[in-house]
């Protein structure tokens, strides 16, 4: 490739890429793209970023949030989620979030869709205090909640509150080509028609097979509380191939199992991919008659623990080492005692070269009580000791 | 006399809880304006690199060459100083970003920042003026307290440590390699290799880029462009040589004795950092450039503690240290630089008398009179 453009008088890869080489030598120790990065900081590809470019209210509690994302980013598969990295008050925070927008878009942005939830840190800066040409960090896409290619004859997406996220995005895939509307954009936003081309993945509706027979049935207290409300009515009014149900649970009750069976009766014979809150997420494993590999299920609150726990179960990932540990015994010694080649230094929380990367679980600060600690986190293995089960890549 | 025999056990240890509280507080209070700040220095620092290497491309202008050099030699002590050995420290590792981050920073120094981080962060901040313990008292090379032996080799030492300064970034490399510590066996050959490897792949490419590299770039401005880039890394090393000399080198500073070390508590470990170390005074500025080792007191109390806050925290160490009647040892740059010139002359020469060093802490003094 790089020989054919060099012919044609252009820089090829191979040319660029010996450049960029070149270029380490004048920035080490740090890397090029740590100067350029003062002029875009997207341009970094040791760090994928990204950029809101927009952020659309939809309901009263939560917001779509649109993101460029910088070099480096593959596109995604609908259904599928990334994690995002966001300064709150200095410190970084990661956390999951669906992609709401099909890989079809064609300005290259994604979105997604941020319900605040009570107390939520993450969720409510996102959804109420972000806003446009903020900088973010990002990792993925990521995720198995996927419709296969091609899509099974009869589909049943189940959700409740936030958990339309990826539906969303599944749909707008599934049915492009049907609705204008269907690219994923988020309802405030124009949409222009054609854009279900761009990606090679989905073909144009002419092309494919018969589209599938598809029923929505998602939960929300109110219609107001309905996250794309009016965008799934939309589609469902143009589309044969939608059916959609809403429950309003605050007039009609929480959605059970059994009234599943009168709105969709044939609901143990199609494909079902659930998501929202576990509860209800339970309920439809309790009661899923169909074969296992059909069942595609969501989860957005991982399964913690919330003990106060004195101390619990370590795992040192890299060396595959597991001790059981009390709420007192500092990690580093519980690692060393099991035979960990533990990094350390002063043992007294000075000198830092005894941090670990947290995997899971919590830690106590052995120095003020505090217990602290997310996955990805540093932590001062000499200082903290667990708080309930974890793992530590050590 | 040790300035602290007047203390009880339970005085040194209201003393460390005063500072707790102190080093809570900042903890807290940690934010969003704490990292606009870092960021902003980095930033700041990289642009004026750019800007001075951009300038020395036109250096057949001799104002060019001058502001190239001065801006890139600025640039240089900031990425060492308020950047380099801050960072390094973990000062700013509560922000989680993996950018700026005690384990990924690497900085414009021969010294690769893993082996300085060993000695330094570890073995003289931990052993902080321990006599056979901080490596730092001297640098192994010079005598800078009368309680280290004479020997004729120190009649040399005002020269060596001019030199020292000229060159300090390679004289830490070799310093860290810790070679004294191979003979007897505490210190294997094969990780000594591994390390001297480290340090030389680190000298190649510094060396590649300073004095081949941007030179070559620059064309016809080769020669300009080189000697730029020398005297910005000159400036720079007799910089951080004159700081860091006086942190801990001057009047005033105490050393101590190893069995100080035996059951030290919180208390009195912050007292033996506070006596250990010496403040310099100075503009806003100045502490900026000085990466705030100008507040040599608060980064050895707490070296954790991002570099910004040590000005603020400052007046209330000092307030503390006259409510216990302990010494804060701070002044001018001249003056402080000054009495370590003093010394550094001085003691090349025998004697004076053995002063004894601070020994033992002022609990275990009042254990052995009762
Ligand atoms: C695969 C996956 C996809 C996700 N997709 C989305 C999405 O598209 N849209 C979206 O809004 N969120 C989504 N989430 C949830 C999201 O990652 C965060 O957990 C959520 O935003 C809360 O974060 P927070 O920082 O605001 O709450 P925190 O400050 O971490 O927690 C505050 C309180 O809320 C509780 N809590 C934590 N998470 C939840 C939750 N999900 N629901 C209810 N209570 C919770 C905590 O126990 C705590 O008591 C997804 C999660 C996963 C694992
Ligand atoms: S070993 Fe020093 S911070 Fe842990």
């Amino acid at each position: 490739m790089g020989r054919m453009s060099a012919e044609f008088g252009l820089p090829g890869p191979t040319v660029l890429r010996r450049l960029a080489k070149a270029a380490h030598w004048l920035s080490t120790p740090l890397l090029p793209e740590d100067y350029l990065g003062l002029l875009d900081p997207l341009w970094s590809a040791e760090e994928l970023r990204g950029r809101v470019e927009g952020v659309y209210r939809e309901t009263a509690d939560a917001a779509t949030l649109v993101i460029r994302p910088g070099r480096g980013w593959s596109a995604h598969r609908p259904g599928q989620w990334v994690r995002i990295g966001v300064d709150i008050q200095g410190r970084r925070h990661w956390r999951t979030y669906s992609l709401s927008s099909p890989p079809e878009r064609p300005d290259g942005c994604f979105t997604i869709t941020v319900k605040a939830i009570p107390d939520g840190l993450v969720s409510n800066h996102l959804a109420r205090r972000t806003a446009p040409g903020t900088i973010v960090r990002l990792a993925g896409p990521e995720g198995e909640f996927v419709v296969p290619e091609p899509p099974p004859p009869r589909l049943l997406f189940l959700t409740a509150g936030s958990g339309i996220t990826p539906v969303m995005a599944i749909l707008s895939s599934l049915l492009a080509g049907e609705t204008p509307t269907g690219t994923g954009r988020s309802s405030a936003e124009a949409s222009p028609a054609g854009a279900e081309a761009v990606h090679p993945k989905w073909p144009p509706v002419q092309e494919r097979r018969a589209l599938p027979d598809v029923v929505l049935v998602h939960s929300a207290p109110t219609p107001q509380d309905v996250i794309f409300g009016e965008r799934l009515r939309h589609l469902a009014a143009r589309s044969p191939y939608l059916r959609l149900y809403e429950r309003h649970t605050r007039s009609a009750g929480r959605l059970r199992p059994a009234d599943l069976a009168g709105l969709c009766p044939d609901w143990a014979q199609r494909s079902v991919w659930a998501c929202g809150p576990a509860a209800m997420l339970d309920e439809v494993v309790a009661h899923w008659t169909g074969p296992e590999d059909r069942l595609h299920i969501e989860h957005f609150r991982p399964t913690v623990l919330t003990s106060g726990g004195e101390g619990g179960r370590v795992r040192f990932t890299k060396t595959g080492r597991e001790a059981d540990a009390d709420g007192v015994t500092p990690l580093l010694t519980v690692g060393e005692d099991t035979g960990v080649l533990m990094p350390s230094g002063c043992r007294m929380g000075i000198c830092h070269s005894c941090v670990g990367r947290l995997r899971s679980g919590r830690v106590r600060d052995l120095r003020t009580g505090q217990v602290h600690g997310e996955a990805g986190d540093l932590i001062q293995t000499c200082v903290s000791a667990a708080a309930g089960p974890i793992e530590i890549e050590l | 006399m040790p300035a602290t025999s007047h203390l009880t056990r339970a005085d040194v240890e209201e003393f460390g809880r005063e500072l707790d509280k102190i080093r809570e507080e900042v903890l807290a209070s940690l934010g969003e304006q704490d990292a606009r700040y870092i960021r902003g220095i980095i930033s700041t620092q990289r642009k004026l690199e750019l800007g001075g290497r951009v300038l020395l491309f036109a250096s057949w202008l001799p104002p060019a060459w001058a502001a190239g050099t001065a801006a890139l030699a600025t640039a240089k002590i900031l990425e060492n100083m308020e950047i380099g050995h801050n960072v390094l420290h973990g000062q700013w590792d509560w922000m989680r970003d993996p950018k700026i981050h005690s384990t990924t920073w690497e900085w414009d120094s021969a010294c690769p920042a893993d082996l300085w981080k060993h000695s330094h962060n570890f073995v003289h901040h931990t052993w902080t003026n321990v006599l056979g313990k901080d490596r730092d008292i001297g640098y192994s090379a010079l005598r800078i307290s009368p309680e280290q032996q004479w020997h004729p080799v120190y009649l040399a030492q005002p020269f060596y440590n001019t030199l020292l300064a000229l060159f300090f970034e390679y004289g830490i490399a070799i310093y860290d390699l810790e070679l004294e510590r191979i003979p007897s066996g505490q210190k294997s050959l094969k990780e000594t290799m591994a390390q001297l490897r480290a340090v030389a792949g680190k000298i190649q490419r510094q060396i590649i880029k300073d004095y081949i590299a941007f030179p070559l770039l620059a064309g016809p401005a080769f020669l300009p462009v080189l000697l730029g880039n020398l005297t910005a890394n000159l400036a720079r090393n007799v910089w951080a040589h004159t700081i860091i000399f006086c942190g801990h080198f001057p009047e005033g500073a105490e050393v101590f004795t190893e069995d100080r070390l035996q059951g030290e508590t919180r208390g009195e470990w912050y007292l033996r950092q506070l006596l250990g170390s010496c403040n310099i005074d100075g503009s806003r500025l100045f502490h900026i450039m000085s990466g705030n080792l100008s507040h040599q007191i608060e980064h050895h109390l707490f070296p954790d503690l991002p570099s910004n806050r040590y000005a603020e925290i400052a007046p209330r160490v000092r307030a503390l240290c006259e409510r216990f009647d302990l010494a804060y040892t701070s002044d001018s740059l001249a003056r402080q630089t000054g009495s370590v010139w003093k010394r550094v002359l001085r003691l090349a020469l025998p004697g004076p008398g053995q002063r004894p060093p601070a020994v033992t802490s002022p609990a275990r003094k009042l254990k052995a009179v009762a």
